[in-house]
């Protein structure tokens, strides 16, 4: 965040000297002065915030409630037993595997791929380059969400369906347009006379890819990587269409089981169970955006 | 793989072109063949779904019984079922009202008031604001859900709130569905159109908002005739970007109402998803599916064309 957005807002009248008649009527006239717009923007972010804070303090203070309801209070009673409660292997930790190995195995797909893509995009001015990156650009527009029905009629004929494999291919080809754009903006920012050297010594070019270039943008591969985690972790849809043995379902679609089972009776549960799932993704975040220098670094990926 | 790019990048990039054609054409060749693994990928799984969808949309394919083996083409009828089905129109005006609603007047005016309140707010102020903001569009979709149920339930944090100050609240998710998951929605992504508009605002250059301050412009005039035609390429850019994730937005809605009560808040996602898995009727779901992917279609060229991103 800009710190350097703190003195911009008021320079005319804590910088300039000016004379004390305009300093009072110009401000006054117009709108209220910048001291009363301060107060006022303070007190609406606060109530902002309020606002954004009652359903997440539900999800936490529910969590840690012996008899918690759907309302947001503080418990009665504070306990950990709703996290015992939720803490089986087959209540959570299968699934949360299952979550890690189909989001871990679309990051590593995803990573591979689109580092192998990007290396020729970035690297040779190609007649192709172009439209292939707006053909990239394109699927990275297109509503997944609308893909799910063909995709699961395709998944039958395949014989892919109820397959983690299956599915984790998939997810690593959607995520693929915004991955391979990213990791190309990375690569481009890794300049090329090393290269150039090495290439002149006879290294191929898949050897200059893997000595020179990837060492050198290891935290762009890092975000490109937590990026597309984050997104699988985070994936309800996908795995709830292509997965239907509870067995290999992963953390999103077996925590939306347990709210239809008891999502009437254990609410704490359904709340511990809640931060259990999404504190790798939260965690996850925190720990891209310091990679990436600023939590908007995300935001300017996504820009291009 | 290594033994068909050797000869490639021997001139580098930046090297004449090679006298013979067909050494060139090869070499182009040979130095394409690193992004076979991710255009088969996309080939497979993006475009074959694509291609898919607009197939099946011709066909009676269902979930169970003799059609769902050997699907028969039926031309236009699911089209013409659509068009027929009461449920198809309202699901449409659903759509658009939620992303009307919620992406572009909700989460863009949100996310540009809260970017410009930041920059006059208190440091600890704007620290946890900003966290809390960004924390409910960190969170995994089902759980956010979730949240967003528990506080427009009935017997939710909403309700108990206005009992607090002697309201009986209705119960939201059945009585105003829609306006419960457009508000869910506005609480969930704010935060992406927040960031983006706090990192445009912050590149304005302060001498252009000085002048107009000198010049007697009041924050409002600043507003319209500085700051928003000088980030209104963000703007484009972020209305874009936020109404095709909208468009698609599925587990919010699903969690919260299930697309009820009836219908009431079954938009585009929710509709095919209901007429293909709990109706059974797969080929109808995909022309569903397949009008969902035209619209978004549309939108990604005319964001692509209008804007073109630098490519390169």
């Amino acid at each position: 965040m800009a710190q350097t957005a703190t003195p911009a807002p008021s320079p005319v009248p804590d910088v300039v000297p000016a004379p004390p008649a305009r300093r009072r009527t110009t401000p006054s006239v117009a709108a209220p002065g910048p001291r009363a717009a301060r107060v006022l923007s303070n007190v609406v972010l606060v109530v902002v915030g309020l606002c954004f804070l009652l359903p997440l303090g539900w999800i936490v203070l529910a969590s840690l409630d012996a008899s918690a309801t759907l309302a947001v209070r503080l418990p009665e009673r504070f306990t950990l037993e709703n996290f015992t409660a939720v803490m089986t292997p087959e209540q959570t930790w299968v699934p949360l595997a299952n979550a890690f190995l189909l989001s871990a195995g679309t990051g590593v797909i995803t990573v591979l791929a689109s580092v192998l893509a990007a290396y020729p995009l970035s690297r040779y001015r190609m007649r192709f380059n172009k439209p292939f990156l707006y053909a990239v650009l394109f699927g990275t527009c297109l509503p997944i969400t609308a893909m799910m029905v063909p995709v699961y009629s395709l998944f039958v004929r395949l014989n892919l369906l109820d397959s983690l494999a299956g599915t984790t291919f998939f997810m690593a080809a959607t995520s693929l347009p915004m991955a391979i754009w990213m990791t190309k903006n990375f690569m481009d920012s890794v300049p090329i006379s090393l290269e150039e050297a090495a290439w002149t010594d006879g290294a191929s070019a898949m050897t200059t890819l893997r000595t020179i270039v990837l060492p050198l943008m290891r935290p762009g591969i890092a975000v490109v990587f937590i990026f597309v985690f984050i997104q699988a972790w985070g994936n309800f849809f996908v795995p709830f269409v292509l997965l239907l043995t509870p067995e290999k379902q992963p953390a999103a679609v077996s925590i939306f089981a347990f709210f239809g089972q008891y999502g009437s009776v254990a609410y704490g549960q359904l709340a511990a169970y809640s931060m259990l799932y999404a504190l790798p993704a939260v965690g996850l975040y925190v720990l891209v955006s310091r990679l990436s220098g600023g939590s908007f670094a995300l935001a300017g990926a996504v820009k291009g | 793989m290594t033994a068909t790019l050797a000869p490639a990048p021997v001139g580098g990039p930046g090297a004449g072109p090679s006298p013979v054609r067909r050494a060139h054409a090869r070499r182009t060749a040979g130095r394409l063949v690193p992004m076979l693994p991710a255009v088969a990928l996309l080939a497979l799984f993006m475009l074959g779904p694509v291609v898919w969808s607009f197939y099946g949309s011709f066909t009676n394919a269902a979930l169970t019984g003799p059609n769902a083996l050997a699907p028969e083409w039926v031309g236009l009828d699911n089209y013409v079922a659509l068009l027929g089905d009461p449920d198809f129109p309202k699901a449409l005006w659903l759509t658009v009202l939620f992303v009307i609603a919620s992406a572009v007047i909700g989460q863009n005016v949100a996310g540009l008031g809260l970017a410009m309140l930041m920059r006059s707010a208190l440091k600890p102020v704007r620290a946890v604001v900003s966290t809390l903001v960004v924390t409910a569009w960190v969170l995994p979709e089902i759980v956010a859900a979730f949240a967003a149920y528990a506080f427009f339930h009935a017997d939710g944090t909403l309700n108990s709130l206005l009992a607090g100050v002697g309201i009986a609240g209705p119960d939201w998710l059945f009585e105003h569905p829609m306006l419960a998951v457009i508000l869910a929605n506005v609480w969930r992504g704010t935060a992406f159109s927040m960031m983006v508009y706090s990192a445009a605002i912050a590149e304005v250059p302060p001498e252009i908002t000085e002048a107009a301050t000198v010049d007697g412009a009041n924050a409002a005039q600043r507003l319209v005739w500085v700051t928003l035609p000088t980030i209104r390429r963000s703007i484009s850019t972020n209305l874009m970007l936020t109404t095709l994730q909208t468009l698609s937005v599925f587990t919010l809605i699903y969690v919260m109402t299930g697309g009820g009560p009836g219908t009431d808040s079954s938009t585009l996602p929710i509709l095919a998803y209901q007429e293909a898995f709990k109706f059974a009727q797969v080929g109808y779901g995909t022309a569903i599916a397949t009008v969902m992917l035209v619209i978004g279609a549309v939108f990604s060229v005319v964001y692509i064309r209008s804007l073109k991103p630098e490519v390169d």
